[in-house]
């Protein structure tokens, strides 16, 4: 229904643009008056004046009538109904009508569901009626208005300049709102998680087995349970395997990144730089997951025969491959990022160097490296920030038992890793181990923030001192 | 008046790519002397100046053909090493370039790379030296440790020149040093090149016909690539030859 009423609205729309652009034109040419913007703003002001009160009318009732359907029919159900009904039922139950109503409901049919689905069809057909009859005519109503407004020669650019700005503005409010929506609802369930758990448990605590911390009634624990809640949810092992893992695809980014950027922005020809460039980033276009198999099927168990050729016992999924496999997915935002940076390094500054009879490498470590060592350092800050959010790799590779170990060959597990686990499959959302995960998405995002936030500082500050 | 050449130049021709920018340039650089080189924008001065330092080893598609011998010395031999060229033939930019580092650290990147100091004390003495001829001793003496960009425009030129001489270099080059300072600044570089003349061998590029005459005492006129006339700065300034040059020097060029 909606598409048929924007589609409709986008072809009102596009004539009225032509409309109102030769309408202003046959104002103006009998000379009565000069026109006060190009002809074409006058056919924005036109189609938007036609498209925008019908587009808030549908948006609003793709907002509220579902609630208000909603609303009455639970009104009458539980009228209807002999015994209190609990809110829980009162969803299912309208749930059954509405899915009867749509002809796609499979279980035993009441009466009152069928008689529900006849109220809730007679209701959605007048509101969708409603619907209807006010969308044209707000665009009837609207357009008339605008049609006059352009026979008195309105100031059409103004008006259409302002729209602009305004439609602009929510653009961006939406995406602030949507982000602050997901911190809160982060926020909510993770409150929600340490008043059931306590933080020094969370973020101290040394073992982590949420599949123990089993409840039968959450108003009465047994010791037993008391102790079991207390001892599931020791993030530790977490962090220490995220840090562990990011620590070694670092150790593998950070040289080649930064040795292939240097010699891409600093010995590589034009001609070589035209083409390395794209080649290492086609790296940063690989689908993580491609990664994530790769990592899993080929390197892991390479790793394992490996060590059993030495006589080492290598699991075969271990921090070593995850961290090595994003180690490689990490080289092409080291690298181009520092390619960048020390290309913002002035060309002056080499050539003052090599006048004081400097050589190439003399330059490149002296002046140009400490020149763009901040922006080097910001750069690999948010590689870190990326390697500590990455899903993936680790999830494939890396393992999920929560060991507390520094050995890379072992399996090791990290908050990624361990939400994933939590939110796939049926889950209560009401338990702690469900919102466990929420308390772990909040770490992680807290502290991927951080880092971006000094990342972009330092970046910034850097920037500021050549430009 | 005229010293011994210190630099001789002969049939220089440079070519960016396919463009020649430089044509059959002859032209000797005099000991101990400045020499001013002057002339429209884009007629090549800054390149023939790189050419003495082989600055243009630098850029890919620049190719130099002919013969600069410095001492005697062909510098575009192939036994020549272009480091210890550049050691002893120093230049000062047109843009200040300190680098991010203290002042200091400016002035002893120099002899750091070429293990000139023998120790810290040494090296204290010829960071010293340095800024006292460069004439900016006075004015960073007290803060030596902080970094070169934090000077003012003309300071950090200076700056330039200090780090520049640390070498102890026989010839100084000069691209426009003074196009980006004020009045008062132009004044004390122009003061100090006349210093540091008695010391080294001086070449200056200049737009400013007034500064050539105060600071050279030989001046070459370039036009479109080519050097159209070379002499002594009295005579250019004063009688030149050449029509060109007459209607260049009196401001009627164009
Ligand atoms: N790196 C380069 N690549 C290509 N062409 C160049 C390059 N540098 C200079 N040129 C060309 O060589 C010619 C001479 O340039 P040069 O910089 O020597 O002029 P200039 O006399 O120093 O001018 P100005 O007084 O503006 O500094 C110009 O035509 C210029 O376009
Ligand atoms: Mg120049």
């Amino acid at each position: 229904m909606n598409s048929i009423l924007i589609l409709a609205l986008i072809l009102f729309g596009l004539t009225s643009f032509y409309f109102g652009k030769s309408r202003i034109k046959k104002v103006t040419t009998n000379g009565a008056f000069e026109p006060k913007a190009l002809p074409h703003f006058y056919g924005y002001y036109q189609a938007l004046w036609c498209a925008l009160p019908a587009l808030v009318i549908i948006s609003i009732w793709t907002v509220f009538e579902p609630l208000i359907l909603k609303n009455v029919i639970e009104n009458k159900i539980q009228i209807a109904s002999l015994n209190e009904l609990s809110k829980d039922e009162l969803n299912l139950i309208y749930s059954q009508i509405v899915s009867f109503a749509q002809g796609n409901f499979s279980g035993q049919i009441t009466k009152g569901i069928e008689s529900g689905a006849i109220t809730y069809k007679n209701l959605l057909s007048i509101s969708q009626g409603a619907k209807i009859i006010l969308f044209f005519c707000a665009i009837i109503a609207a357009s008339l208005f605008a049609y006059n407004q352009i026979n008195k020669n309105v100031h059409a650019r103004e008006g259409v300049e302002k729209a602009l700005t305004v439609i602009l503005f929510l653009s961006s409010v939406a995406a602030i709102l949507t982000t602050i929506g997901i911190i809160f609802s982060l926020l909510f369930e993770t409150i929600q998680f340490f008043s059931k758990i306590n933080p020094l448990d969370f973020f101290f605590g040394l073992g982590w087995s949420p599949q123990k911390a089993f409840i039968s009634d959450p108003t009465s624990l047994t010791p037993q349970e008391a102790k079991d809640l207390k001892e599931a949810f020791g993030a530790v092992p977490l962090f220490a395997g995220t840090a562990f893992i990011a620590f070694i695809a670092m150790c593998v980014a950070v040289p080649i990144g930064l040795y292939s950027g240097i010699y891409l922005a600093e010995y590589a020809t034009t001609k070589q730089r035209k083409w390395g460039k794209p080649i290492i980033e086609i790296l940063a276009g690989v689908p993580t997951v491609v990664y994530g198999f790769f990592a899993a099927l080929t390197v892991g168990p390479f790793f394992r025969v490996i060590g059993d050729s030495i006589g080492l016992e290598v699991s075969s999924e271990s921090a070593l491959a995850a961290g090595l496999v994003m180690g490689v997915m990490i080289i092409p935002f080291v690298s181009s990022l520092s390619d960048d940076v020390i290309n913002a390094v002035p060309q002056s500054l080499r050539e003052g160097s090599y006048a004081m009879g400097a050589t190439k490498s003399e330059t490149i470590k002296k002046v140009v490296f400490p020149a763009a060592l901040p922006g080097i350092v910001g750069s690999i800050l948010l590689a870190v920030s990326r390697a500590v959010g990455e899903t993936m790799i680790v999830v494939m590779a890396a393992g999920l038992a929560a060991n507390l170990t520094i050995n890379p060959l072992e399996a090791t597990t990290t908050i990624t890793t361990q939400i994933v686990m939590i939110l796939v499959g049926d889950q209560e959302f009401t338990s702690a181990k469900t919102q466990s995960a929420f308390a772990l998405g909040l770490t992680l995002f807290v502290l991927t923030l951080i880092l971006n936030f000094i990342a972009l500082r330092i970046v910034k500050k850097y920037r500021e001192k050549y430009d | 008046m005229s010293n011994k050449n210190k630099i001789t130049a002969k049939q220089v021709s440079v070519f960016y790519g396919s463009k020649q920018a430089l044509f059959d340039v002859d032209l000797n650089i005099a000991e101990k002397e400045v020499t001013a080189l002057i002339g429209p924008s884009g007629c090549g001065k800054s390149t023939f100046i790189r050419c003495l330092n082989r600055m243009n080893d630098v850029i890919d598609i620049c190719k130099v053909e002919g013969n600069i011998e410095i001492d005697g010395q062909d510098i575009y031999d192939n036994s020549v090493d272009v480091v210890q060229l550049r050691e002893k033939v120093g230049m000062v930019f047109q843009k200040p370039n300190p680098f991010p580092k203290s002042i200091y650290e400016n002035i002893s990147y120099g002899p750091n790379i070429h293990g000139i100091a023998k120790d810290k004390t040494h090296m204290d003495e010829i960071v010293e030296t340095s800024l006292k001829r460069a004439a900016l001793w006075d004015e960073v003496k007290d803060r030596l440790d902080q970094p070169g960009t934090g000077l003012s425009g003309g300071q950090q030129q200076r700056l330039c020149i200090a780090r520049a001489i640390s070498i102890n270099p026989e010839v100084i080059l000069m691209d426009e040093p003074c196009s980006a300072l004020d009045p008062i600044a132009t004044a004390k570089i122009e003061s100090l090149i006349d210093e540091l003349k008695s010391l080294y061998t001086i070449a200056i590029v200049t737009h400013s016909m007034a500064q050539a005459a105060r600071v050279s005492q030989h001046t070459g006129f370039f036009h479109l690539g080519k050097l159209i006339e070379f002499d002594s700065t009295e005579k250019i300034f004063k009688n030149p030859e050449d029509k060109m040059t007459q209607d260049y020097i009196t401001g009627r060029f164009g």
